[in-house]
């Protein structure tokens, strides 16, 4: 079997290149590879069009500072600022 | 006042910064005690940095250059060892793909369950169940895919810092995103 024809029936490889794209570069060949495999198989485009909005809604996920984020509760708050006082003074 | 901006107050640290840095940490180590240490580790740590403080950034930049650097020491510890939790998670995708040729298998095969269309970048719910997803990762995993994904720091850097190499950094990527989709896809249905 030639590469090709190998790529072309191996969703495991295309969805490592499909992965790989998105954050780096892929060589010529394995850019006409995934393409051909793409072209040929629905469950990779799938699973390609959910890859990127997965990445895109991490990245907001991580970003973003939402209302309603977690909290320090107050008493903890006191009590650090309290040590960091008690390290000011010790200087 | 951009030059103003740019000092240090640590009397009002923990008023003006403690809850950021703990949202902050809280998504990256998702422990809420152990969240709650780096935080003040992070303080204690920049006090005695104060000297140091050229005023470059600004204070809560700098703050939180101190925490990312003790993320990244905890990442490095937890993902050290045995690795048993890397094992568990690709055993999981092991039924994915056929063994002799790649192809998906019908059971596991990506299907369209909604995050195409929804709105999910304001979508609460979904965040919720992504954030679920993201603590099942191994720890490794967890700490390459977040270093690269939120704080989009350098390939080789991570590859140093978490050591492992160019070709399994990619090898983690990949198998990172083949769970964390099938457990999105799992529980939003």
């Amino acid at each position: 079997m030639s590469q090709l024809k190998k790529i072309q029936y191996n969703c495991k490889k295309a969805t490592f290149l499909i992965e790989k794209k998105m954050l780096s570069r892929i060589t010529f060949r394995e850019h006409i590879e995934l393409r051909i495999h793409l072209m040929g198989c629905s469950v990779c485009r799938i699973y390609g069009k959910q890859s990127r909005i997965i990445n895109d809604m991490v990245r907001q996920l991580f970003k973003s500072s939402m209302p309603g984020e977690a909290k320090l509760d107050d008493s903890f708050k006191k009590e650090l600022q309290e040590r960091i006082e008690i390290e000011l003074n010790k200087n | 006042m951009s030059a103003e901006s740019n000092q240090l107050d640590p009397h009002t640290w923990v008023k003006s910064h403690a809850d950021y840095l703990y949202a902050y940490t809280i998504k990256r180590i998702s422990d809420e005690e152990q969240a709650k240490d780096l935080v003040q580790e992070t303080f204690l740590a920049a006090l005695e940095k104060v000297d140091r403080f050229e005023g470059k950034s600004s204070e809560r930049t700098w703050l939180t250059a101190i925490l990312k650097n003790k993320i990244i020491d905890v990442y490095r510890k937890k993902s050290s060892g045995l690795r048993k939790d890397v094992q568990a998670a690709e055993h999981e995708q092991e039924d994915f793909f056929e063994h002799d040729d790649g192809h998906w298998r019908s059971a596991h095969a990506p299907q369209t369950f909604g995050i195409e269309d929804v709105d999910h970048l304001v979508n609460k719910e979904f965040n919720s169940i992504l954030q679920m997803c993201l603590q099942k990762l191994p720890a490794l995993w967890m700490a390459v895919f977040t270093m690269k994904h939120m704080d989009d720091a350098d390939t080789t850097l991570i590859c140093s810092e978490l050591k492992v190499t160019p070709s399994n950094f990619w090898v983690i990527i990949h198998r990172t995103k083949l769970n964390l989709r099938a457990c999105l896809q799992r529980n939003w249905e």
